[in-house]
């Protein structure tokens, strides 16, 4: 913990951040979309080996944050970051970070599963493969198994590995895009609203999935449901407006939030 | 005459428009009860009712009495005011003149296709007819195997390989050439210029793709051509003064602007969330580029290319100035070859009897292009219809 009285955190330090590493540690962030102030003076310390859930209403700037985590905003024109993001210590803003290795240690998973229009075997093996990640044929083939194994897919596609990654039906597309991201050893993964385009059934799968892996990753995933940050995370950060009202366990989070904000969000009186 | 009965369905439809709009406008202000259509509908569908019924009479009567005939706008009149009168009484409050007319865009509309397709048709069938009387002349066989073409020598021969060899040797060179420079301009435009630069360079290259091949043909035949024999000169190659490759290169010059706006477009139909999938594993532009645009991309952009081969093909102001017209069967890019299209041209020119198997074998070789064409455009087809969802 290295929450310096100085910097201003939004919340005093969460238990669970107590009990683990920090893994990413943002001070002061402002994010910018040509005149737009979407992310104010953001400061929050993440940690290693849990799931950190995003939630608040639409527009309020968690989605642009989780994006620039993965400085994946940099692909957007007209978009400013300011302050730094610390990743074990370094800041990805800095002008000699490579981002090709930024998003290989930074994973992300999208809103619409967007499997390339590939097979299942090489909509895996694309990470590895540009990063050259695998020795050999059969490493590589190691790695995709055990990517989709981890993903909990495996089970359903062994027998058709060379078919599309298109075919599979929505849920298992997103549990693809998972298996893809880990394929390349990640350290973070993101996930932005992964089961809003899913039915009930299949967000269920990808919220049991979330908790096998998180033991071995840091997690943020940005969402709408309430009941379901409530369900995965171990804590929550309430955005509103561009700025981070509460950060703390969700436990607490959802049965004594501190800020009237927070509350009429999660209670539902707005939003 | 012709006219005057132009003039009498103009004002034909006029009237029977106001008239249509106002007796509906009387029922309307007459009763308490609403009306079914506006009286605008009405009026439109009274207007196109008298429309109609002038336009078939004057075809009718323009077919059986000639177009000079009196009776011609005389009969126009008589029928259209006849159809506006029947339609009159029908204009009651409960009357769906809104859907009738909405059936009478539709068949409109089926008739405007329907002249394209058989124009169309009609233009197959008779060339079609004029192959078939072409060969009671020369054998199929000859023509399509033999390996000799002088239509115009005594005893003439027919044999159409070296114009299909030249045919494809001109596309070929095009295609070598625009494809790679239309492809990768469009990866330009499409993934890296900025959007001002893209606003500016697309409407250039589609201005590019306006310039008449014929000002194209005297380029490649004054400019380019004497270039080609000159360098190749200094190398110490004979070249012709008239060679494939001149032709070839200003045809690929020609149809790298169909390419890059085609695949411009193709590309940018790629979704975004696509490349964002790609860029969130660390891969570099190019490689999204090379292993996840493109290759959704790709059925489009066969489809591009094979619209371009055919548009190489059909292609004969440029061929005709820069080529040649001498029927040498080789592959040998640096002497003067001729293609399908050329032949046809100048076979065509000048002062013709109809019944020669030289003017007849024009038939010939336009029914053989256009098959050639045909199959290539249903290829293409077929390609994009196949892989058309594919990243749905």
């Amino acid at each position: 913990m290295d929450a310096s009285p100085q910097r201003p955190v939004a919340t005093t330090s969460p238990r669970i951040l107590a009990a683990r590493e920090t893994k990413i540690v943002a001070s002061d962030v402002n994010v910018y979309y040509g005149d737009k102030h979407a992310i104010k003076h953001l400061s929050i310390d993440i940690p290693d080996r849990a799931v950190s859930a995003f939630i608040g209403p639409s527009g309020c700037g968690k989605s642009t944050f989780l994006r620039s985590i993965n400085r994946m905003n940099d692909t957007i024109d007209g978009c400013r970051v300011t302050g730094e993001i610390l990743v074990d210590g370094k800041n990805i803003y800095d002008r000699d970070l490579d981002v090709v290795q930024l998003r290989a240690r930074v994973g992300m998973v999208f809103q619409k599963p967007n499997p390339f229009p590939k097979s299942i075997f090489e909509n895996v093996a694309y990470g590895p493969r540009i990063h050259g990640i695998a020795k050999s044929k059969t490493d590589l083939e190691e790695i995709v198994v055990n990517s989709l194994k981890k993903a909990s897919l495996f089970e359903e596609v062994k027998d058709r590995l060379a078919h599309p990654g298109t075919g599979l039906s929505g849920g298992q597309q997103q549990r693809l895009c998972i298996a893809r991201a880990i394929a390349v050893n990640p350290e973070i993964i993101l996930m932005d609203e992964p089961c809003s385009a899913l039915d009930p059934i299949a967000s269920a799968r990808i919220e049991e999935l979330i908790d096998e892996i998180r033991q071995n990753y840091c997690i943020i995933i940005v969402t709408h449901s309430m009941q379901q940050a409530a369900r995965v995370s171990q804590l929550t950060a309430f955005f509103h407006l561009g700025d981070l009202v509460e950060f703390g366990d969700t436990d607490d989070m959802f049965t004594t939030p501190k800020d009237k904000r927070t509350q009429d969000y999660i209670t539902g009186r707005f939003g | 005459m012709t006219a005057w009965t132009l003039l009498i369905i103009a004002a034909l439809t006029v009237t029977g428009f106001f008239i249509g709009r106002a007796r509906a406008q009387g029922l309307r202000n007459a009763g308490a009860a609403r009306l079914h259509s506006l009286p605008t509908y009405h009026g439109l569908l009274m207007a196109s009712m008298g429309f109609a019924a002038a336009c078939v009479t004057t075809l009718a009567v323009a077919y059986v009495a000639g177009p000079d005939s009196m009776i011609m706008p005389a009969a126009a009149a008589l029928l259209g005011t006849s159809a506006i009168a029947a339609s009159h009484p029908l204009i009651t409050r409960e009357f769906r003149a809104r859907n009738c007319f909405e059936y009478f865009v539709m068949l409109v509309l089926i008739a405007c296709s329907g002249v394209a397709i058989l124009t169309t048709i009609g233009i197959v069938f008779s060339v079609l007819f004029e192959t078939l009387a072409f060969f009671r002349e020369v054998s199929v066989i000859e023509f399509l195997f033999g390996t000799h073409w002088a239509p115009t020598s005594t005893p003439a021969s027919f044999g159409f390989i070296p114009l299909l060899a030249g045919t494809l040797l001109i596309t070929l060179i095009a295609i070598l050439v625009a494809g790679p420079l239309g492809l990768l301009s469009a990866i330009y435009m499409a993934e890296y210029s900025s959007r001002s630069l893209r606003g500016v360079l697309k409407p250039v290259l589609e201005i590019l793709a306006g310039v008449p091949t014929v000002v194209l043909g005297f380029f490649a035949a004054l400019t380019v051509a004497p270039l080609i024999r000159n360098s190749g000169e200094a190398f110490g190659l004979a070249v012709a003064s008239e060679s494939a490759l001149a032709a070839g290169l200003v045809m690929g010059m020609m149809i790298v602007p169909l390419i890059s706006s085609l695949a411009d477009d193709i590309i940018n139909a790629v979704p975004q969330s696509l490349r964002d999938g790609s860029y969130a594993m660390g891969a570099t532009k190019s490689e999204t580029i090379k292993r996840v645009v493109l290759p959704a991309a790709l059925p489009g952009i066969v489809s591009a290319f094979m619209l371009a081969i055919s548009r190489a093909i059909g292609e004969t102001m440029i061929v005709v100035m820069a080529a040649g017209l001498a029927a040498n069967l080789s592959f040998n890019p640096l002497k003067a070859v001729t293609t399908i299209t050329v032949q046809i041209a100048t076979l065509l020119v000048g002062d013709q009897e109809f019944d020669s198997a030289k003017t007849l074998s024009a038939f010939a070789l336009g029914f053989v292009l256009f098959c050639f064409t045909l199959v290539l455009n249903f290829v293409a087809l077929r390609i994009v219809q196949r892989y058309r969802e594919q990243y749905d």
